[in-house]
């Protein structure tokens, strides 16, 4: 497993590069692009309706995207289909499970679909991991939602995949639950190795979590950034509005900002330190740049709320 | 008249062609010929005939059958199938050796000579003297030299015209045909679709001969009798 | 490939809906020996009533080989919709319960488990058939025996010797089969069309239902459709119960009055399959799985 984190560590494990999705005259998913490094937890988010399962299930080739490619493992989703998925692990959306099936054959039988054999103990293993293993021999008409979760999570783990991409995950749990995911997902990346591409509509589950955040509204990027440092407190997110916004970039880049860049197509944004914006906003000016205006946004946590709740 | 078992209904239509000797020793006025031909079949007590029947009726696709026929003095007689469903026609029941020959109720009448297949036949016709018979008359055609019975006609009061021809071969001498060819008349057959669910095109030529053709026959070869060697009466 | 199979039998029979249909073939079978046990002659007397008119018939008419032949006219207009219960409800059923996507994020593309469906929704047919075989032609011959079998047509009777009779009935389920699997691919076609279950299996009980009804309808105009409906060769394993005559009007024994039709029918049906089937591996290819 470790080797194969190796040989994935200095190349994305996905890498999306502008699909879109329309279906009729709805854009789900509007020219969307962004890469995940191996042996990540990426936070993918967006409030429910933004385009992230439309995402997920292009990612997955459940629906194919009207535009833009898609490379999981370096390669085409769409040509190498069935080699990449048997690396992939996946719940999406809702846990739908057959109710008149058990946990464990549930397992048993989406283990039989892989190429690699799945050992029994991994079953066993898997429903533990998710503490299902009291209710293993159950049918799954009788377990709650948040079982069901588990069960789908353990579906998706269970032939040892190396990409896990998990839709809403928490969704029905209860805090218990919640955390026992969210520990379970955090073990998985730094034990051995996974990519987790998680996704949630609460900022606040994902932020615990993802090493990566990608915000997503109405099919399109808003944000993406490493976590920490889109969640500083210490740090503005601040939108330079100038007659020429490419002059303006490679000023910011010449005076060593270009680390703060946001990638976002609607503007110049940078999220920095306080202080560093009236030095930022000096070298511009001296560079006889005509600034329009330099405007601060609230902070990620605040922007995120102000997309949910405009919905 | 009409038969109560299908039991008596093969025993009157094979009686009719096999058992005419007899009874005709009690005929109220008995013409000499058919007493020759009494006296000739007399020689037979019973027998079983092994042969093969042919169903000929327009509306009716059989194959041929193996039969055995088992015959016992003075009027037992009775047709198994070998295994099968057999047919027969219906109105033979009244042509009994009880109701035609063994009755005694009727005169002969001699109705001259005719050449029928290239033989010069002695025409007889039976009248019945009891009016509650079912048939009203019938024609025998007999070789006067032979003394066999060549071809029969029966008309009946209910059951339309029957027709007996017979050949005779090896058993000739004991007045047993080796084939006989029993014509009769059909009714028409048709059942609606909707009780036999056949909605598909059906075999038009079937269809066609079914209109066409109203006259049924059923052919019985035989191939071997066993003569004399006695027969137990739980076979009737 | 035989690991979907698996799955999808594995799937099918821990269903309890499955066995609605055993259990109303059984039921049905039951229900009519039953009647003609009891009853049966009085049947057969009002079957035979113009043939009596002309003829005796003896022996065992109605024995296990005419009821079994019964018992299919009653049930093969019927069977194709409780297999559609099923065929129909294979994709879409699995759309609706949201587990459509499970199946599809699993290294075997879509073609495979649309196949592999199929194949699963097929064995379920056949068995169905086998079980039906059972009852109706095995079942009744332990009831009522056997003997020749005494067809009373239409326009006229076909008596085969018994001993004629087994391998025609091996023919007409063979030949029902294949009946069957056009029903199950067309279920299968409407499934692939849809995201909830019920919408295919109406779908396709209705087109069965309707294009018997214009089989069987004997009016000029639908006359004219007939040979292109499905339906109409659906019924043709009657075929293997008629008989050659040759000119002395003796029924030649082994034979079949029209194999060519038969063998039209067998040839209809199968391209109906195939044509079913493919459509449903291409609509569902393209398909975005949005359940």
């Amino acid at each position: 497993m470790f080797g194969v984190f190796c040989y994935y560590v200095s190349m994305a494990v996905i890498k999306v590069e502008n699909i879109s999705k329309h279906f009729g005259t709805l854009k789900a998913v509007d020219n969307l692009s962004f890469e995940v490094e191996a042996g990540q937890v990426f936070g993918f988010l967006g409030q429910n309706g933004s385009g992230k399962s439309t995402t997920i299930r292009m990612l997955l080739s459940l629906i194919h995207p009207s535009s833009g490619s898609i490379e999981l493992f370096g390669k085409s989703i769409q040509k190498n289909r069935d080699t990449i998925l048997e690396q992939v692990g996946a719940i999406i959306e809702r846990p739908d499970l057959y109710p008149y099936l058990t946990a464990t054959e549930h397992l048993q039988l989406f283990a039989k679909v892989r190429k690699q054999k799945v050992a029994p103990i991994n079953i066993t293993k898997t429903l533990e991991q998710v503490g299902l293993s009291n209710r293993s021999q159950d049918k799954v008409q009788t377990f709650s939602l948040g079982m069901k979760q588990r069960l789908g999570i353990a579906i998706a783990l269970v032939h040892n995949p190396s990409l896990i991409i998990l839709d809403e995950p928490t969704n029905g749990l209860d805090p218990q639950g919640i955390a026992d995911i969210r520990a379970l997902i955090q073990y998985l990346a730094k034990e051995e190795g996974k990519t987790v591409f998680v996704s949630s509509h609460l900022l606040s589950e994902i932020e615990q979590m993802a090493h990566q955040i990608l915000i997503i509204h109405q099919g399109k990027k808003m944000v993406e950034g490493v976590t920490k440092e889109l969640l500083d407190p210490e740090k503005r997110i601040v939108q330079i509005k100038t007659m020429d916004d490419a002059k303006a970039l490679a000023i910011i880049s010449a005076g060593g900002f270009s680390q703060y860049l946001l990638n976002r197509k609607e503007g110049l944004f940078l999220k920095l330190p306080t202080t560093a914006i009236p030095i930022l906003n000096e070298s511009l000016v001296q560079s006889g740049m005509a600034v329009l205006g330099i405007e601060t946004k609230n902070s990620l946590e605040d922007y995120f709320l102000q997309i949910t709740s405009n919905a | 008249m009409q038969p109560k078992k299908p039991k008596n209904i093969v025993s009157s239509f094979m009686a009719f062609a096999f058992l005419l000797f007899l009874s005709v020793n009690g005929m109220a006025q008995t013409d000499p010929l058919i007493e020759k031909v009494s006296q000739k079949l007399a020689q037979v007590n019973d027998y079983v005939a092994e042969g093969v029947m042919k169903t000929d009726v327009a509306f009716i696709k059989a194959s041929l059958g193996k039969v055995k026929v088992y015959f016992k003095k003075p009027n037992l007689l009775k047709v198994k199938k070998e295994g099968g469903i057999s047919l027969l026609p219906r109105g033979g029941v009244s042509l009994t050796i009880n109701t035609l020959l063994n009755t005694k109720q009727y005169t002969t009448i001699s109705a001259g000579t005719q050449i029928l297949n290239g033989k010069n036949l002695t025409v007889i016709k039976l009248i019945p003297t009891d009016e509650n018979l079912d048939w009203v008359i019938s024609t025998l055609w007999i070789d006067p030299t032979e003394a066999l019975v060549y071809k029969t006609a029966t008309t009946t009061k209910e059951n339309g015209s029957y027709e007996i021809i017979m050949k005779y071969g090896d058993y000739a001498k004991q007045g047993l045909a080796s084939k006989i060819i029993f014509s009769f008349n059909t009714k028409d057959y048709k059942l609606p679709n909707g009780i036999t669910l056949e909605f598909g095109d059906e075999d038009p030529t079937a269809k066609q001969k079914a209109l066409k053709n109203k006259k049924g026959t059923i052919e019985i070869t035989y191939s071997k009798y066993t003569i004399n060697k006695g027969i137990p009466n739980n076979i009737f | 490939m035989w690991s979907l199979i698996q799955i999808e039998l594995y799937k099918i029979f821990r269903r309890p809906r499955t066995y609605i249909a055993f259990g109303a073939i059984a039921t049905l079978i039951v229900v009519i020996q039953l009647g003609l046990k009891i009853d049966g002659d009085a049947y057969a007397g009002f079957l035979m009533k113009d043939i009596n008119d002309t003829l005796t018939v003896d022996g065992k008419v109605l024995n296990g080989y005419l009821i079994c032949y019964i018992l299919l006219q009653l049930l093969l207009v019927h069977v194709p919709l409780l297999v559609a219960l099923i065929a129909a409800d294979m994709i879409s059923g699995e759309a609706n319960l949201g587990t459509l996507r499970l199946l599809f994020t699993t290294p075997y593309n879509r073609t495979h488990w649309v196949l592999a469906k199929f194949i699963a929704a097929s064995i379920y047919t056949i068995l169905l058939l086998i079980w039906l075989a059972f009852l109706a032609l095995f079942v009744s011959m332990w009831i009522f025996g056997t003997d020749d079998l005494f067809l009373m047509k239409s326009n006229y009777v076909v008596l085969i010797e018994q001993s004629d009779v087994l391998w025609r009935y091996v023919g007409a389920f063979v030949f029902a089969s294949f009946s069957l699997l056009t029903v199950t691919s067309l279920g299968f076609l409407m499934s692939s069309l849809s995201s909830n279950s019920i919408g295919p299996i109406v779908g396709t009980m209705s087109a069965i239902v309707f294009f018997t009804i214009l089989s069987t309808l004997n009016i000029p105009l639908f006359n004219l459709v007939k040979p292109y409906l499905f339906t109409t060769h659906m019924n043709n394993w009657k075929e293997f119960f008629d008989l050659k005559t040759n000119l002395d009007n003796e029924a030649i024994r082994g034979s079949i009055l029209n194999i060519a039709k038969i063998k039209t029918s067998l040839i209809v049906l199968t391209l109906h399959i195939i044509l079913f089937v493919t459509a449903s591996v291409i609509i569902i290819k393209k398909k975005d799985i949005l359940s």
